[in-house]
């Protein structure tokens, strides 16, 4: 495949709601390479769904242009349907209908044969971990097994490309870690390349190569996660003093490290910000012998992605998150 | 055009599946037209002197046919909203599938079903005293699935734009009673007085029950008969129109 497999310039959506124009996508410019998992985060009304029903051809833009799977998004929306595949949120099977028969009937829409669709989907239901459930009703199934089987439904046509939106939310901690592997064996087994939406930071941080961060409709951050951990954030310096009255002078010493904020202190701690963790341990320390001021504890810890995600937005992913009823009407205008 | 067909033939076997595996879905398709035949039938046969030509039943049966099809088929929305809700609508509009085979897959599944109920309705009426032309029987089958039709893509349309079982319910409630009333589906609109007879002669829904019953009565060359087939042909037009369009915009 040459050339990303998302190429997206100026993508914009805005609804109207009571006469009033919202913006809920300003204009996203994004590209996601071959084989490459991508985290997008943002809070919700940040414009992530909107985002992704573009992408998935699902809403028409309102400006901009894109290409996804070496289609025009605009211009030749089957196309892009025919090459990607898309588990939402909300799922893709009937609680009453049969958990096989769904996924065969799917992969008919793409234009398979039932015989082409059954062993595909026979084979899919093995690796994801699902066998013996081909005849279940998915109201019977459980969390874990019935986001599964939509990524069954999602990959049953061999996309290239597939969109996961929000793929572990509600699920427990194991069934969690057990999609992860899941995700992660789609792109080392058959190289499918992944665009993920979560709310989760420890998700992104364990499953993304790259993570895009989109904000009031408009990307903010895009890097590794280190790489956005780094740029962002710094390293986070905390030193714990023996002597209360002591507390001052190593907040003054904190302060002055090379490329420091200005520290916190809470009750016998100094919680600094500063760029180099490593290089500002070694100058305190000298700092501190020099002074002759005795403490019990100094760490430096590399910022977390919640750090990250509150600098940048402001907001904390899962404090942001404004009632479902608050999204703007989907009207054209 | 042969994806077209495909796509409808798969989203149509799949619908008809789902509902042929619903016992209590089943039961109660069966039951409701021989509900209305052997329960409200019998109240017609002392009345017949007074509704003209013909026996109670050869009013009393088109008269339930069109009702089967006009009311029967607007309340498909609500399985429609259930999809939604189940994320099946939005998986099946991320495929290639024709936006029109979604629709029309499941406007067929609905249109077998209010036909086989039809006859079954016809056949329970023939032991109590139906007697009518086959002709008619078949001319007014074909006029009720047609308006089985569009009702059934005007209900997936609105159920489509409405997603919420809470606002579809009382659209429909408003439009049902009225339009129900002044069709004189139950006794014909000739036993009412001037007033209400102008009402409902506006309501085109009253000439198509009136050609049905003209049907019944061997009648096919009066205008009656063909105002009320001209009629369902404009609504169903009318309805599949509406209906395509809803399902082929991109944000729904």
């Amino acid at each position: 495949m040459l050339g990303p497999v998302i190429h997206a310039r100026g993508l914009a959506r805005t609804f109207r709601k009571k006469k009033q124009e919202v913006h809920a996508v300003v204009g996203v410019d994004l590209d996601v390479e071959a084989g490459e998992i991508v985290g997008f985060l943002g809070p919700n009304g940040a414009g992530k769904t909107t985002t992704l029903r573009m992408l998935t051809t699902l809403l028409e833009p309102t400006a901009g242009t894109a290409t996804v799977a070496g289609c025009d998004l605009i211009t030749d929306p089957v196309g892009v349907r025919r090459r990607i595949g898309y588990v939402s949120q909300s799922g893709s099977t009937a609680p009453e209908a049969r958990a096989g028969e769904e996924v065969v009937d799917h992969a008919r829409l793409y234009g398979m044969t039932t015989a082409e669709a059954t062993e595909r989907g026979k084979r899919l239901f093995s690796e994801l971990d699902l066998d013996g459930l081909w005849e279940r009703q998915p109201k019977t199934l459980s969390g874990g097994q019935r986001r599964r089987l939509d990524i069954a439904v999602g990959l049953v046509h061999v996309p290239e490309l597939v969109f996961l939106d929000e793929p572990t939310t509600g699920l427990d901690p194991q069934a969690r870690a057990n999609l992860w592997t899941h995700i992660q064996a789609l792109r080392e087994e058959r190289g499918t390349t992944v665009f993920l939406t979560t709310h989760y930071l420890d998700e992104a941080d364990a499953l993304c190569d790259r993570i895009l961060v989109i904000d009031h409709g408009l990307i903010v951050a895009s890097g590794t996660p280190d790489e956005l951990k780094s740029q962002v954030g710094g390293d986070v310096l905390t030193v714990t003093v023996q002597r209360q009255d002591q507390v001052g002078e190593v907040a003054r010493l904190v302060g002055g490290l090379h490329g420091a904020e200005a520290p916190q202190v809470v009750d016998d701690r100094v919680v600094g910000r500063v760029r180099h963790g490593g290089a500002a341990l070694v100058e305190l320390v000298r700092g501190l012998d020099r002074a002759d001021i005795a403490i019990s504890g100094i760490e430096s810890r590399r910022p977390s992605l919640d750090d990250v995600f509150l600098g940048l937005t402001g907001r904390s992913l899962r404090d942001a998150e404004p009632p479902a009823s608050a999204a703007p009407e989907e009207v054209a205008v | 055009m042969g994806t077209l067909l495909r796509d409808t033939g798969t989203v149509f076997r799949r619908a008809m599946r789902m509902s042929l595996r619903n016992p209590a879905w089943l039961v109660i398709m069966m039951m409701q037209p021989i509900l209305y035949i052997v329960l409200f039938g019998p109240l017609l046969e002392p009345l017949s002197g007074q509704l003209g030509a013909g026996n109670a039943y050869q009013i009393f049966v088109p008269g339930i046919l069109v009702q089967l099809g006009i009311f029967g088929s607007l309340f498909v929305g609500f399985g429609l909203i259930a999809e939604y809700r189940a994320g099946v609508i939005e998986s099946q509009r991320v495929t290639p599938a024709s936006r029109t085979a979604l629709l029309l897959g499941r406007v067929l599944r609905d249109v077998v079903v209010l036909v086989v109920q039809g006859t079954l309705l016809v056949l329970v009426s023939i032991p109590l005293g139906l007697r009518a032309p086959l002709l008619g029987v078949l001319l007014t089958l074909a006029v009720v699935a047609l308006l089985g039709a569009a009702f059934a893509s005007i209900s997936y349309a609105l159920a489509l734009t409405l997603k919420s079982e809470d606002a579809f319910a009382p659209l429909l409630n408003a439009f049902v009673l009225p339009v129900l009333l002044l069709s004189g589906i139950l006794l014909p609109m000739t036993l009412a007085p001037r007033w209400l007879q102008t009402i409902s002669d506006i309501n085109p829904l009253k000439h198509v029950v009136s050609g049905a019953r003209e049907f019944f009565l061997g009648g096919y060359g009066t205008p009656a008969a063909w105002w009320g087939a001209a009629l369902t042909l404009a609504l169903a037009v009318l309805g599949w129109w509406f209906g395509v369009r809803r399902f082929r915009r991109e944000s729904s």
